[in-house]
């Protein structure tokens, strides 16, 4: 009889170090064949030769003082246009002693979109005190209450125009949306066919068309000795352009709903209102939330297109600092900034909506 | 026995579904109109009060704007309605392009997304962050510097490659000098096209009757780059090249794209290639890894498991939402506004500035768009009903 003794050799023998360890994942990822091995080789020389002098450019030999001393000759990146006119590029024209009530204006927002990010405070009364929050934030920056100095809208400007445009839009929108939404869903042929029109027409035209029209048009369109401000011309072309999109939207979210639940609802007697408001929006309109936070990103970016209308956003400020003789040349510097600001943004905001849709996502 | 009189009691107006439904559409209609007619009455007094003619009748006359590049002849003594065609054309050839490049550099990186290579993958998903969320006039505006600032004037021009000039005059690049045999060879290609494609019928034919194979792929190759050769050779094989020279400030010869072009050209692409790769990756992972693992087990080589099996299923996902893409490119070729590349919107801005007519030329922005759009959408509904799944 043979018997089996444990040979504790054997046991401590381990895998070859090529197949675990940091020496087998880059074996596994990056030289998995010959064809992937010159991929990684090729790369790896492109990066080598790309990203060294990049980080000697913006800093190494960069400057950053805001008196902008040495930029002319410096072989590196004049990050001094960004520290020197930060509070331009950021207020525009708001009176700079006032810059303080947009900056709140912003931290109100900021904290509004932190809290909403949890899903248990989800609540009525959260959606009340964006209502609320918006509201100050309006308030705030035109002042005129408390002794505080009324601002013009022609003096904002910066940041807060971006995001009061891409905000107030998107709230403007959504409600408008909703109905269009309903209207294309409706039996009613004459509201279908318009709501249809209304929506392909605005989705095959570009929003700088809309921001013309906002421009150029829509005095024409007013009785005499009436007239509105640019900015709120635009946040209406921004509203009626958002709109048809989140019309799009959320007709997908009622399509998605199935035909026994609004059967349901009309055997317990339910009117199309009731039928609407208590069973099939809330579930359509929690389907679309992820497609909406994506519609928040495109409205948020395309909020830069008011620069073509010359209001002054967060680019138009940053292209007027460029157009000063004293800081010519160095656009890169200045639009690398305005890209990290609306790269930030944009991150967190879709990296929300794919944990968000994660987590919406029951599985069925 | 109670008797039930049905005449007696009849509905009340607003709860009979049809009746009710029939006055909430007047209602509607009324509404709409209403605001129609209120708009247009303002506009009407307004125009009038401003004394702006109404009408397209300003098309006929001069423009006196130069354009600054032009797919047809073009001079300041010809009239707004060849001013904006050529806007049209110009906006077309940007989206075309723009179109074409973004399809291709989009399919690369979303395969490159899926790829097992870890810096490859890594790069790619980099790239498509990074693309998607700066707005796209932010990137045109860095492309325009990027050419007016950051690149050299003509004397230091950058020349990567022979014949191939990078300065602030825009892309300058060497094309063989004018030979009547180039047309030729032209002709030789789209011969081969034509023969391809016959002979493609053929083989599908030949495969559903005796199931053999031809090896269509190696023999379309062939015929596709042997026929322009042939024709090339037969010619006289020309071999000279209409090479860009420095003279005085700037290049003579060769083929010279715009910085404007070049800029928009580029940030359309780039900007839209994130949003594709984003499709095509969505596309690929849409197939079931079933399908190729039965591909293969049916004895299938890798290109035939892409080519006959994943694609035709990953293309019904992808082409919806590329067609919307493709839009999204047309229409944002609209900022070319911005940066003063002559497309459509910005000639269109010109004739507004200039005469004054703010709403004809609004409208016949939009009328253009709406029926670019209409017409991609028809063209891609078209090849998506060729793709979609026939069902039995």
């Amino acid at each position: 009889m043979t018997v089996h003794v444990y040979d504790s050799r054997t046991a401590e023998i381990k895998p070859p170090v090529t197949s675990v360890g940091v020496l087998g994942w880059i074996r596994k990822n990056l030289f998995d064949g010959w064809f992937n091995s010159v991929l990684t080789v090729l790369v790896l020389a492109l990066l080598v030769k790309m990203v060294p002098p990049f980080v000697r450019w913006a800093l190494l030999d960069s400057h950053w003082l805001p008196s902008g001393s040495g930029c002319q000759d410096a072989q590196g990146a004049c990050w001094s246009i960004v520290t020197a006119n930060l509070r331009f590029i950021i207020f525009g024209f708001y009176p700079h002693d006032l810059q303080w009530r947009p900056l709140l204006a912003m931290i109100i927002l900021v904290a509004l979109l932190f809290y909403s990010r949890n899903r248990k405070h989800w609540r009525y009364a959260l959606g009340w005190s964006w209502l609320a929050g918006l509201a100050v934030m309006g308030l705030l920056l035109r002042g005129g209450f408390f002794g505080m100095a009324v601002v013009e809208s022609t003096q904002w400007g910066g940041l807060p125009l971006t995001l009061l445009l891409a905000v107030f839009g998107l709230t403007g929108a959504y409600p408008l949306g909703v109905l269009l939404a309903l209207g294309r869903a409706s039996r009613m042929r004459a509201v279908k066919t318009l709501c249809i029109l209304y929506i392909e027409m605005i989705r095959g035209v570009p929003l700088i068309s809309l921001l013309f029209m906002s421009s150029v048009v829509f005095p024409l369109f007013l009785p005499e000795g009436v007239t509105v401000n640019k900015i709120l011309r635009a946040q209406a072309a921004i509203i009626l352009f958002t709109a048809a999109y989140i019309a799009e939207v959320v007709r997908g979210g009622l399509q998605a709903i199935a035909r026994g639940q609004y059967e349901a609802a009309e055997s317990l007697g339910l009117n199309y209102y009731q039928t609407m408001r208590l069973i099939v929006l809330p579930q359509a309109l929690k389907i679309v939330i992820p497609p909406s936070v994506s519609i928040l990103i495109s409205a948020f970016k395309d909020t830069s297109l008011v620069v073509i209308i010359a209001l002054y956003d967060l680019l138009k400020t940053t292209k007027s600092v460029l157009a000063d003789p004293r800081w010519m040349g160095f656009s890169a510097e200045a639009y690398i900034f305005l890209a990290l600001i609306y790269f930030c943004c944009c991150y967190f905001m879709s990296n929300y909506s794919r944990r968000l849709e994660r987590e919406l996502d029951t599985g069925l | 026995m109670q008797t039930v009189d049905t005449g007696a009691t009849r509905t009340p107006l607003l709860n009979d579904p049809a009746k009710r439904s029939l006055i909430y559409q007047v209602g509607v209609l009324l509404a709409v109109g209403a605001l129609a007619y209120y708009l247009v009455s303002n506009t009407l007094d307004n125009l009038e009060r401003q004394a702006i003619a109404t009408g397209f009748g300003f098309l006929e006359k001069e423009s006196a704007f130069e354009i600054g590049e032009s797919l047809i002849a073009y001079s300041a003594a010809d009239s707004y309605a060849r001013a904006l065609w050529v806007g049209v054309l110009n906006t077309l050839k940007v989206s075309f392009v723009g179109i074409l490049l973004t399809v291709l550099l989009g399919t690369l990186i979303g395969i490159a997304r899926l790829s097992t290579n870890w810096l490859v993958s890594r790069i790619a998903a980099i790239y498509i962050e990074v693309f998607q969320d700066i707005p796209i006039l932010l990137q045109l505006f860095f492309w325009y510097a990027f050419f007016y600032e950051m690149l050299p004037a003509p004397r230091q021009a950058l020349n990567p490659v022979a014949g191939l000039f990078l300065c602030n005059r825009g892309l300058i690049f060497a094309v063989p000098a004018e030979h009547p045999d180039w047309g030729w060879a032209g002709w030789a290609f789209l011969a081969a096209c034509g023969a391809v494609y016959l002979l493609r019928r053929w083989a599908l034919q030949r495969l559903f009757k005796t199931g053999k194979t031809v090896p269509l792929f190696w023999i379309a190759v062939g015929l596709l780059s042997g026929l322009p050769l042939l024709a090339w050779l037969l010619g006289g094989a020309p071999t000279a090249m209409d090479v860009p020279e420095l003279r005085g400030f700037n290049f003579q010869g060769g083929v010279s794209v715009s910085p404007e072009f070049a800029a928009l050209l580029l940030g359309l692409v780039l900007y839209t290639a994130a949003f594709v790769a984003e499709i095509v990756r969505a596309g690929i992972q849409s197939v079931n890894r079933g399908q190729t693992e039965a591909a293969k087990s049916i004895g299938l080589k890798p290109g035939q498991v892409l080519s006959l099996v994943v694609l035709p299923q990953a293309l019904r996902v992808i082409i919806p939402p590329l067609t919307s893409q493709m839009l999204n490119l047309t229409k944002n070729s609209s900022l070319a506004v911005a940066i003063g590349y002559p497309d459509f919107v910005s000639v269109a801005n010109t004739t507004i500035n200039q005469t004054g007519q703010a709403i004809e030329g609004v409208a016949l922005i939009m009328a253009v768009y709406l029926c670019l759009s209409l017409l991609t959408s028809a063209l891609m509904n078209w090849y998506n009903k060729k793709m979609a799944l026939v069902e039995r």
